[in-house]
């Protein structure tokens, strides 16, 4: 019984050994870039941020999930504040000029799927620029909580 | 008896490939209407989680990874919606083959119900015709938490669950008179699991976690009954998950699950794996995976390993 109870005790400190190294290991390899630029300069800066936008937003213009949505969007003036954003969230030097996202979504009636659709495309077009996930994940970390003030359906 | 599960089985599997056909035909299709946003409130399924997020389906059907029940609710379908699929899951060991195939449904993100069917063979005689077949019924309900959208804090998802099991008896050892797992030393035939699962995703440092702690008096799951000759009692038993995201569409990550020693036929040892999840699409996941089950019964102390193959089509 001893030795039972003593071998699942480490039995569980290993398994939880792996989540505490996998854990350290992830944040040390982000340790590595730990600039406060890291994940602005991991999207290709100020140049690749505006090139992900650009690939974006026809992505959503042709996604029949949500480009209803954007009928009547000044969608030059969409990219310029999406760009501004991520540049803004991700550590870059800008600072976001736009309406904050409540405000900025009032009245759309927005539900989770076409919050996360826009997300989905996001990722995307982050693909398509050939952006690691690591690296795509971090600002998809930051715009996640988002979801609160943007879905009011 | 066989023929009627391989029937029930493949009848299954073909209409809901059927079912993921429309729904994702309806999901691909351009929208008709100039008012497609009243879709959304109609009774077609959404299939608006993002890729990966409603988990793939563990060995006794639950939404969850490969060995252990994960909070996170099964299929695509949101809060609006809901989703469903079907998998079927196959372990081959040394001496031994176990499958799992069933259905799972997900209504609201809210609550999953699962339907699922174990056989357990053996391939090593004097075991080697030996099948033992057990039914699972899974309800789960998430109760706090969004595995995607808190980002900003500790919180993880956490749901609630239960496993209604029954276990159908003994097949292969009538030349011994062995027809039910009490003859083995189970006090029952039919339990229940009681489980809390909190699942974490850190997509800063894209890692999944995931904690289980289940009640339980299951041997082997319940394929060899419940309770025993040594304890019946419920005993609190931990299973731990971790994944790393490679991408959205590919997880790389290990699981143990604790167990109880109940029977002296079986000196029952806890479960590990090493897996890896792909999502092609949110209508297909395939999961493989390594895994370590431990010696079966006391007649046969080798340590079974094998590979674990599942797959998964829905919605």
């Amino acid at each position: 019984m001893q030795t039972r109870l003593s071998s699942k005790l480490v039995k569980a400190a290993v398994i939880f050994s792996f989540g505490i190294s996998a854990t350290i290991s992830t944040s040390t390899a982000a340790f590595a870039q730990t600039t406060p630029d890291a994940v602005y300069q991991g999207l290709g800066g100020k140049e690749g941020i505006n090139k992900i936008v650009a690939d974006f937003l026809p992505i959503v213009l042709a996604d029949d999930r949500i480009k209803h949505a954007f009928k009547e969007t000044d969608m030059e003036r969409l990219g310029l504040m999406l760009s501004e954003q991520f540049c803004a969230l991700t550590g870059g030097p800008c600072k976001y000029s736009g309406k904050d996202m409540q405000e900025a979504h009032k009245g759309m009636n927005i539900n989770n799927a076409q919050f996360n659709a826009l997300a989905e495309d996001l990722q995307i077009a982050m693909e398509k620029n050939n952006i690691p996930s690591s690296v795509s994940n971090k600002l998809v970390a930051k715009l996640a909580p988002m979801q609160r003030p943007i879905v009011t359906k | 008896m066989y023929l009627k599960n391989r029937v029930l089985q493949s009848a299954i599997i073909s209409s809901f490939a059927i079912f993921c056909q429309q729904a994702s035909a309806q999901a691909t299709a351009p929208a008709s209407t100039p008012t497609s946003a009243d879709t959304t409130s109609s009774m077609r399924p959404d299939m608006g989680k993002l890729t990966a997020t409603g988990g793939v389906s563990q060995l006794e059907g639950a939404g969850g990874g490969g060995l252990t029940p994960w909070a996170l609710i099964t299929g695509y379908g949101t809060r609006d919606s809901y989703g469903a699929n079907v998998h079927y899951t196959q372990v081959n060991t040394q001496d031994y083959g176990l499958k799992t195939y069933g259905v799972a449904v997900g209504i609201a993100d809210r609550v999953e119900l699962s339907l699922a069917k174990q056989e357990f063979t053996g391939s090593l005689a004097p075991l080697n015709s030996l099948n033992i077949q057990q039914d699972i019924l899974g309800i789960k309900v998430k109760v706090a938490g969004d595995v995607v959208y808190d980002q900003d804090s500790w919180m993880p998802q956490i749901a609630v669950g239960a496993m209604i099991k029954r276990n159908n008896g003994i097949g292969g050892l009538g030349a011994l008179g062995v027809t039910n797992v009490k003859q083995l030393g189970a006090k029952d035939d039919r339990g229940v699991d009681y489980y809390a699962s909190a699942t974490k995703v850190f997509l800063e440092q894209s890692l999944l976690l995931n904690g289980t702690l289940r009640m339980t008096k299951a041997n082997q799951m319940g394929i060899l009954g419940f309770g025993g000759d040594k304890e019946d009692k419920y005993k609190p038993m931990l299973e731990g998950s971790a994944a790393y995201l490679i991408t959205r569409k590919l997880a790389l990550g290990a699981e143990y699950r604790m167990k109880p020693r109940n029977l002296s036929v079986d000196n029952e040892k806890d479960y590990y794996d090493v897996f890896l999840a792909y999502f092609p699409t949110k209508n297909v996941s395939i999961t493989a995976a390594y895994a370590t089950l431990g010696d079966i019964t006391v007649f046969n102390p080798t340590n079974q390993r094998g590979f674990y193959l599942s797959l998964q089509a829905g919605f």
